[in-house]
């Protein structure tokens, strides 16, 4: 008995009259109680078929082919009518975005109590009902909760009322699409946790969409890997770990760091025993308050020459303010900070100028990193207008040179942002902050928002740049697998303090402080261990 | 250093075949709109009639002919006569020179202080912002035909002044759209990479934040065209626009009502001119925010 049978679905989005095919000859059977995970990039055709599966494709959507039967109840082609039936009694979702998965006008409770009444339960029974539910999903104190608004919550726990607006429905599945990508390591760990135990309590059977093979391993039955829209191997995670069939699952383990090393952590450099390089940038007892709210407490941290020294943290730990002191976009309130000789802690904007060309900056968000109006030449010889270095020709021929170190084709010189994809445009950003020839580069979660892949594609380019031009990295990330991919050194920070620094290979494996353990702990990919 | 795993560097793959360059795809949407490109058309018509009214007719808009009055509308005379026998179709078509020139005067006025002052204000906010927004706040406040007419009575009739009137009145709109856009534009990070860069404030508004706030501007540009015009013809209808015998659309519909029962082609045709062109320019500025979107 199967809860979900996919058989020969194909699934494509029209555009100009024609339909492009998303998903193509997918099979795929959950059983109820089974925990499923798919994995694959973006634009695999994973997120297609968990909405094609209970008819919530966006506009252009087509089921082309195939069937999809869930309890018994064909949704390929099916009315609107017959879906509503499905959707939260049978199928329960949880969106990817907890930011905006919540209606921020309305009460959290009545959210809650909303999907509890869809099942026919009447108002003051469902209100309470609600609260139940979201202490079932984890909700400290779920009576307060239940009465505030979605602005009032962390992410974490606006994810976990999703979670109860799911369970409230009491479905036979739930789809998790990509649950967690949007929290911090920590919280992610947790909320997983907490996840898989209620369905395996209740029998639910759970889809988990996921980019990260690591998530899917550890959490999953069965694990099915796609890619352009076809299924390429599915199994036990833990034969797949160990014998992967396809050359691109074994990509996806080499991307996983803690999945590559057999469960460890294992940093990519081990600096120890070496003497440590004169540092290019110190911050000396930096504190910055906004207000009453002390963001930056006594914070020290030291940049040697040539390496890479991370920050890392959850989100509000001041791990991006501290690095937009460093770089004068910010300016402390107290401490120093010397940048390679220069004390730049008071000096005006004009002052720091000179110094800009010492030290550049790579952004998070590479859709919103380059001007959308700007060619990717424009973009990439901008800093060398600003500092009016050279003649146009000369710029142009620093650019094609530039996009040759960040392995872009020289055709890209003309493109405009949008025709790029997301490895793609953080390559331009790269470029752009090479442009004048930098010792430093402050690289601020340069490839969270990437896909694992891309990410171990730009961690690699970042690395050979920083052994042929000798470059320095200021690195923040909340991602401790990320660092020990590319970092030397490595400070922890914790609500605008720092609660441990040294050598990466010693901070990781044999950390200090509780909360460094608990930031190891929730790298994803523990299942490597029993292999 | 130990051990340093290097991997090739792949270039990963597009996840996109290359659209079709953004502007040829826009137009070959625009051509599939058929309500666009009728309003399109009109609005050229218009806009050509207003500058070359001969293109169009042989009438001299001023030449009486007591034999040819008040005639109704035919092949002759398309629009008909007015009481003095001139042609109505000429009338209006010469009247399209006064009223669209005032119009884009009115347009230019509110482009430049509104695109100034929403820069102004949004750019260098705190105090700035404070004062200049509540000038506009003062200038929402007042109704704006009202302000027109203060403005058109202190500074006297005729289209320069009406032109000015309407440019002030409509000011506010672009004021705050423009500080809204900017606002926006301003805290994105290509603007931080850009400052990051070494760019002076002044690079950065006039390359990055310029450019990428004006679309909604423009946008407004073409609706408040509508209203401009409808504003211009209304003060024109009260006697504000230019002395006879020149006419503008307000003044020929406001010549027409005293004759409504025996000749309503006076105000009616007239009318209707104006009433295409600025649904017409509605039309267009609703496509474009479609667009944009």
């Amino acid at each position: 008995m199967t809860l979900v049978s996919i058989t020969g679905l194909d699934v494509g989005y029209l555009r100009r009259r024609q339909v492009h095919p998303a998903v193509t000859g997918l099979d795929l059977n959950v059983a109820p109680g089974e925990v499923v995970a798919i994995v694959g990039e973006s634009g695999s055709g994973k997120t297609t078929t968990a909405n094609a599966l209970i008819g919530l494709l966006p506009a252009g959507g087509r089921i082309t082919a195939g069937s999809a039967i869930i309890d018994g109840v064909e949704t390929a082609g099916a009315g609107e009518r017959t879906l509503r039936r499905l959707r939260g009694s049978v199928v329960g979702l949880i969106p990817q975005d907890p930011m905006v998965g919540l209606n921020p006008t309305q009460r959290v409770g009545h959210q809650v109590a909303e999907a509890v009444t869809l099942r026919g339960v009447a108002k003051p029974a469902a209100y309470a009902e609600a609260i139940t539910f979201l202490e079932q999903a984890g909700v400290p104190d779920p009576e307060l909760r239940a009465r505030q608004y979605p602005h009032e919550l962390s992410g974490g726990l606006r994810q976990r009322a999703l979670i109860a607006i799911a369970l409230a429905g009491r479905p036979k599945l739930i789809i998790a699409d990509e649950p967690t990508s949007a929290l911090d390591v920590t919280v992610q760990k947790r909320i997983l946790d907490h996840l898989g135990g209620l369905v395996r309590d209740r029998g639910i059977a759970l889809l988990i969409i996921t980019h990260d093979l690591a998530v899917a391993a550890d959490r999953a039955d069965r694990v099915v890997v796609m890619r352009h829209g076809r299924k390429v191997e599915e199994g036990d995670p833990r034969a797949i770990l160990r014998d992967p069939a396809q050359a691109y699952t074994r990509t996806l383990i080499a991307a996983a760091p803690r999945l590559a090393h057999g469960g460890r952590v294992v940093p990519r450099f081990d600096v120890r025993d070496q003497p440590q390089p004169a540092p290019i940038l110190t911050l000396t007892g930096v504190g910055k308050t906004f207000g009453t709210f002390r963001a930056l407490d006594d914070v020290s941290v030291t940049v040697p020459r040539g390496r890479t020294h991370a920050l890392v943290g959850e989100s509000g730990c001041g791990k991006t303010t501290t690095l937009r002191i460093a770089l004068g976009l910010e300016s402390a309130t107290s401490g120093s900070v010397v940048l390679d000789g220069t004390e730049t802690a008071d000096l005006s904007w004009r002052a720091f100028r000179p110094l800009r060309r010492k030290a550049q900056l790579v952004h998070q968000d590479p859709f919103a990193t380059l001007d959308p109006k700007f060619t990717v030449g424009q973009s990439i010889t901008e800093p060398l207008q600003s500092f009016r270095v050279g003649t146009r020709r000369s710029r142009q021929a620093r650019a094609r040179e530039l996009l040759d170190q960040v392995a872009l084709p020289v055709s890209y010189l003309d493109r405009l942002p949008s025709e790029l994809s997301g490895g793609q445009r953080q390559r331009v950003a790269i470029a752009r902050a090479l442009a004048l020839e930098p010792d430093l580069i402050m690289l601020d979660e340069p490839v969270s928002a990437l896909d694992v892949l891309v990410q171990e594609q730009i961690l690699g380019l970042l690395a050979d740049l920083q052994r042929d031009l000798g470059l320095s990295y200021l690195f923040v990330s909340h991602d401790l697998a990320v660092v020990a991919s590319l970092a030397h050194t490595v400070s922890v920070m914790n609500g605008g303090r720092v609660v441990e620094d040294g050598p990466v290979a010693t901070v990781f494996t044999n950390p200090a402080s509780e909360y460094t353990r608990e930031l190891i702990d929730a790298i994803p990919g523990r299942r490597a261990d029993a292999l | 250093m130990t051990a340093q795993v290097v991997e090739p560097v792949v270039v990963d793959a597009p996840t996109e075949t290359r659209e079709i360059s953004g502007l040829r795809a826009t137009t070959a949407q625009l051509i599939r709109r058929p309500l666009f490109l009728i309003a399109a058309a009109w609005v050229a018509f218009v806009l050509i009639s207003a500058f070359r009214p001969g293109w169009f007719t042989g009438y001299d808009p001023y030449a009486t002919d007591p034999a040819a009055a008040m005639l109704p509308p035919g092949a002759d005379h398309l629009f008909g006569t007015d009481i003095y026998g001139r042609d109505l179709w000429s009338r209006v078509l010469h009247g399209s020179a006064l009223t669209i020139r005032a119009t884009l005067i009115a347009l230019g006025i509110a482009g430049v202080a509104g695109l100034g002052l929403g820069i102004v204000s949004g750019f260098f906010a705190g105090i700035t912002d404070s004062i200049l927004m509540r000038f506009v706040d003062v200038l929402l406040a007042i109704p704006g035909l009202l302000l027109a007419l203060s403005i058109v009575t202190a500074l006297g009739y005729g289209t320069l002044p009406v032109a000015v009137a309407v440019g002030v009145g409509i000011v506010p709109g672009f004021a705050r759209t423009t500080r809204a856009e900017v606002l926006r534009v301003k805290t994105l990070p290509y603007v931080e990479a850009a400052r990051a860069g070494g760019a002076s404030w002044a690079r950065v508004l006039l390359r990055h934040i310029l450019p990428n706030a004006w679309g909604p501007v423009a946008v407004l540009a073409v609706l408040d065209a509508g209203v401009a015009i409808i504003a211009i013809a209304s003060l024109s209808f009260l006697g504000f626009g230019a002395a006879p015998p020149a006419a503008e659309w307000g003044t020929l519909i406001a010549d027409g009502r005293n004759y409504l029962i025996t000749s309503w082609w006076l105000s009616l045709l007239p009318g209707v001119f104006v009433a295409l062109l600025v649904l017409s320019l509605n039309h267009l500025s609703k496509t474009f925010q479609e667009l944009s979107r």
